[in-house]
Order: C-alpha cells, then structure tokens, then sequence
C-alpha cells in the first residue's frame, strides 16, 4: 500500500541519472547567468516526459491510467536537482500541453502536439495579469472577433515557456463578451508566437527560479483566425480551474524534490562537517532539524502521492473532482510550506557556507518562495480546503 | 544483423568496496548496476541496429542481481537478454567467464557481431573480450572509438598515444568499444515499459552443458590470495617561501619528473 511499483522505481531511477548527470554539474552557472538551458527540453522529450499523460497518437506515452504519477515523479526527481528545470516540465505538460491536449480540436492537436511531446517547442499559457491572479474573473485582456478573426489586446503577467527560442504557441485568456448576469465571458485563445502584435516582454528578474523561463506578454492589435479558439467560447474560466488543480500536485511534487535534496544535502554535511572536533550531526541542535526534514519529506511526499493517486482515479471515472480538489490543495499547502521550511533549516546546518551559491542549498532557499505562491497562493488553498468543508 | 553484446553487472564505484573472506567482491549492501563501460557496447550495437535490420540480444554472466544490468539494456532497446545464473559461478576469473559466454552466445543462436565495452569497472582488466574472440574462433577488433560495419566487414579505430590505427576485420567478428564512441542514451519511458515484454532466458551450467569444475573459485586459472586497501594519502609537502619559493616548486616539480 506505501510503495511504488518496480516500474515507478525505475522510471524515477532515469529520471535521477538525468538530472545527475545533464544538470547537477551545469546548474550552478546556468543559475548565476539566468540561462535557461533549452537543449534539455527535447532530452527531456526523448526520455518521454512530456508524453506521460498523452495518447500514443500524438507521440505519448498512451497509458491506460495512472501517467499524471509517473509526471509527478519526474518533477520530483527534477526539482531535487534543480527547481528552474522541475517547473520547465511542469508547466511544458501542464499548462503547455494539457489545455490543448484536453480542449483542442483535432486539427490544433495535430499542429502543435506531437512536437510539444517530442521537446521540440514548447508551449505557455496566459492566465495571470497585473491586476488578476487567481480572481481569474478580473481578466482584462480583451479579445473581439470581426471578419473571421479574434484581434486580442492586453497584457498577461509571469507566464512560464513564454519566450524560449522554441516556444511555439501560448494560449491566453481573454474577455470575448460579458454574460446575462453582467459576469465577464472568458475564453481561451491561442496566439502562435511571432504573431505581430504579441510581445515578450524581457525575462523578469525574480528571486529564484533563474534558469526558467519567465515573461510579461503584451498583445496589442494581435489578430489569430478564429479557429484558433481553444475550446468552447465562454468556458475559458472553467478550463482554466481544471488545469490549476492538476498544476498544484504538480507543484507540490516539485517541492517534494526540494525537501528531498534538502534532507540529503543536510545529512551528509552533518556528519561530514567538523566543529569543535566532531560532526556537527552529533548536536541535536543539528541532528533534530534534520529529522524533522526527514518528516515534513515523508509527509509531503505521502500526501502528494496520494493527491497525484486520486487525480490518476478521477482520469479513469473512480473519483470525484471534489476530492481531487481538496487533495490537491492539502498536498500543495503543505508540501510547499515544508519545502520553504526545510530550505530555511538545511541553510542553517551548513552555516556560513549556506549563505554562499558554492553551495547548492543557497539556491535552493531562493527558489523555494515562489513554490508557496505559483498555482494558488498559500492562502488561497487554505480558502479551498476551509469551502471543501463546507465553511 | 544480429548483434551480441557482453554486458557485466557491477558493485556501483560510489560505493564502498568490500571483500569477502573468499577475496571475491562482496555484492552485499552495495547498489549494483550494468557497468557504465557497457553501455557504450550496447549504444554501439542499437546504433547499428537501427541504420539497418537486425536484432540485439545482450548476455551477461552473473549473480541473481545481475538480471538488472540485462534489464537495463532491454529498457535502452535491445531485444533480448540472456542470464547465465548459477550457484557454481561464484568466484570465476575472466577465463571462467569468457568461457560461459562463450558457451551462452553459441546457445543463442545465429549472430553476426559479438560487442563488447572497454573493460568492467570493478575488475577493469579488460581480456575477457580477447579471451571470447579465441573461444569463439572469431577475429579481434578491441577498444576501438569508431565503428562501422559494411557488407560483410567491420572497420573501427584504435587510438593510442601515438598513433591511430583503423583495423577491419570480417564478419563474423569480435569488437570491444571505448567510452569515446557514442553518448549512450538513456532508457526512454516508453523503452522502460516495452523492457517488461522483451523475452529473457536465464541459463544454467547445466543448460549451457559447462561441466562445474571448469568454472567458478575452484574452476579459475587465476586466484586472488590478498587484497589490501589503498593507503590513505599521504601528507602534502608544504614549501615555505622565503624569497626562494619558484625555484623551491620548480626543484620539486623536476625531482617527481613532473616537468
């Protein structure tokens, strides 16, 4: 009942070499130079995993069931060596590859998937603005359709795979209309990338996260034929809520990985580094913070599993959305929280040496914040599982 | 074209290396895992098979755990897998086993190419593939960085220090890889499910018809009768600079020949 099965341990055994071997020895300076590596995108696609939740007819893996555990295992293993590179995939499945995977028409399924599987492009989407994150009802990017096409004018805030040099699509969303009871219609349209008008704006300098990549978008006057809808008209919100609860396992699965290096990196300086003539590790004041990284790693990862379980049940009809929604949320507060703690304590076992980028955890303290705030804020999840209740 | 490659199941190099009271390798507590100088041997081999026909099949000699580093190269795409596993096997030198895959890649039916890697990473003595070629009657092309097979012959590269030498041979042949040949790839997802299908034959002394006393501690020409760890390192020198330090580190420099 607590174990993978030997075909998870050894697809999470890939994917640890991977990041082992093509990113751990190059992180360090990708990181400091805000380089975003995009040669490993299309490794990544031939490892197959961005084809994990996907049919075989566009590339996939064509699983029958439980591909999303398999996704989330990937960016755990990912996330325990680098975050930036964890979220790249995340975000290339979930928020790339999903949306079109889900509410596409066969043609647009046609167009992009197969190279989005393959690694070969990767796609974005534009939900958040400067004034509408998780209010996604505040949207104020417009979209008017006349003469055959939607002419998009606004502007979208913090969108991942934006702007990469094989960035090929980035779905937005955009009032179309308002509805009878004065509420916004919201719809999802796609705008291929070097359409005139879309612009990218320079990447963002952020706290962490450095080697992901990360734009504002401004579209101004950008007209896409009207096919390029995604979806039905008016449901863009709804589609957009759907791909979020998925993102949260995502997302807690990616702090799984970061309290995971952080218990490993810990352990192994507390019993190699020496003050006052022992490993620092003989002190409980060292010792016992280690051991609580090892529960709140245990924890995060038990309740991820079973977030990322229910959502694998719910794809095949066993379960109801509700529960993935309250699981999603429980493992993403949680595991998020813990990972920003446990990058907090791992800092300070390595002592001074944790405030220097020679060492992998100072990294990993800056990258940990976002994972508290990206998919729904803390405080919002809190707001989700308090209404599960029923409060 | 129908490709063999010898792959070796070793103690992971990360780990701490241990010996049993019979001076063989204790697997005990140790991860294991198909030696990193093979997959290379089986990149080179999927590489072949896939600018034209054939089919890989991948033979390793070894404990019950070795079935891994046969797994593990079934997941990278080879075909099938042979596993000569038996009790009797323990302790065999590279005579023994050269002899057992010998034995295996006869039983295994018609074969064009015989790969092998560098050298195992644990024994790193790397005559097996020699040893193979002699039992099998074959001709010898080893540690070569490029390979190339055209009609009925196999061409490949042997660098060395001072010289580069191509050497061709005719198929049926025996080749050993370096690990300058090929960036080996990793097992793909869907490389990993499709390895659960792929058919493996895990063969006996008796099944391979390899008399016991031929193989194993007793069986093996060679004995290891000691081992001794490495001494740990020594003390550094250190040259206090009093105005003479250059010509101090140069001095030093020259008496270790270093320049």
């Amino acid at each position: 009942m607590f174990e993978l099965s030997k075909d998870h341990e050894d697809f999470r055994q890939v994917v640890r070499e991977f990041a082992q071997e093509q990113v751990a020895p190059h992180i360090a300076e990708w990181d400091r130079d805000h380089h975003f590596p995009s040669h490993l995108v299309p490794q990544m696609g031939e490892l197959g995993l961005f084809g994990l939740v996907v049919p075989q007819e566009y590339g996939g893996a064509g699983l029958d069931e439980g591909g999303f555990t398999y996704l989330c295992l990937a960016i755990e293993e990912l996330g325990r060596v680098d975050q930036s590179v964890g979220i790249t995939l995340s975000a290339g499945v979930g928020l790339g590859i999903n949306p079109i995977l889900t509410y596409g028409s066969d043609e647009q399924k046609q167009q992009f998937l197969p190279d989005l599987v393959a690694g070969k492009t990767l796609a974005g989407f534009g939900l958040t603005e400067p004034d509408a994150g998780s209010d996604a009802g505040a949207t104020r990017t417009r979209a008017t359709l006349a003469d055959g096409h939607w002419t998009i004018n606004g502007a979208k805030a913090f969108i991942t795979n934006s702007g990469t040099d094989r960035t090929s699509v980035v779905t937005v969303t955009a009032r179309t209309g308002e509805r009878e009871n004065g509420r916004p219609e919201i719809s999802a349209i796609m705008v291929p990338a070097g359409t005139p008008g879309f612009t990218v704006e320079p990447a963002y300098d952020k706290l962490g996260w450095n080697s992901s990549d990360t734009h504002g978008l401004t579209f101004s006057g950008c007209a896409v034929p009207q096919e390029n809808l995604l979806g039905e008209r008016g449901q863009g919100y709804r589609q957009f809520l759907k791909t979020l609860d998925d993102g949260r396992v995502a997302i807690s699965a990616l702090a799984v990985g970061l309290a995971q290096a952080c218990l490993e990196a810990s352990t192994e300086y507390a019993k190699t580094r020496t003050a006052f003539g022992r490993p620092i590790g003989v002190n409980q004041g060292v010792s016992f913070k280690v051991a609580d990284l090892a529960v709140m790693v245990d924890a995060a990862r038990l309740l991820t599993y079973k977030a990322a379980w229910l959502k694998d049940e719910l794809e095949v009809g066993r379960r109801s959305v509700a529960e993935v929604k309250q699981a999603a949320a429980i493992a993403k507060v949680y595991s998020t929280e813990a990972a920003v703690t446990a990058t907090r304590l791992a800092t300070q076992i390595f002592g001074g040496n944790g405030f220097m980028e020679e060492y992998p955890v100072a990294r990993f303290y800056r990258d940990a914040k976002i994972l508290e705030i990206g998919e729904g804020t803390s405080e919002v999840q809190r707001m989700l599982i308090a209404r599960g209740l029923g409060l | 074209m129908n490709i063999v490659v010898c792959v070796k199941y070793v103690p992971d190099a990360q780990g701490d290396r241990t010996f049993k009271d019979d001076n063989t390798t204790d697997r005990e507590g140790v991860d294991g895992l198909l030696s990193e100088l093979d997959e290379y041997a089986v990149e080179a081999a999927l590489k072949l098979k896939e600018s034209g026909e054939g089919e890989v099949t991948v033979v390793t000699v070894g404990p019950e755990a070795a079935a891994d580093a046969v797994k593990k190269s079934l997941q990278m795409g080879a075909d099938k897998g042979v596993h000569v596993c038996d009790d009797a096997i323990h302790g065999s030198d590279a005579a023994a086993t050269s002899l057992l895959l010998a034995e295996a890649i006869k039983k295994s039916g018609e074969y064009d190419l015989v790969l092998a890697g560098l050298a195992s990473t644990d024994g790193t003595m790397s005559v097996v593939p020699a040893m193979l070629a002699e039992r099998l009657g074959l001709p010898q092309v080893t540690q070569v960085s490029t390979l190339e097979v055209e009609g009925g012959t196999v061409k490949g590269r042997r660098d060395s220090d001072v010289a580069s030498d191509t050497i061709e041979a005719s198929l049926p042949a025996l080749v050993s890889v370096t690990d300058q040949i090929n960036e080996p790839r990793y097992p793909s997802f869907k490389g990993i499910m499709a390895a659960k299908k792929k058919p493996v034959e895990t063969w006996s002394l008796a099944d391979l018809g390899v008399d016991a006393e031929r193989v194993g501690l007793a069986g093996s020409w060679t004995k290891v009768t000691s081992f001794a760890k490495r001494p740990p390192r020594e003390k550094g020198e250190i040259v206090t600079d009093e105005g003479d330090g250059g010509t101090k580190l140069a001095e030093y420099l020259a008496a270790q020949k270093f320049v």
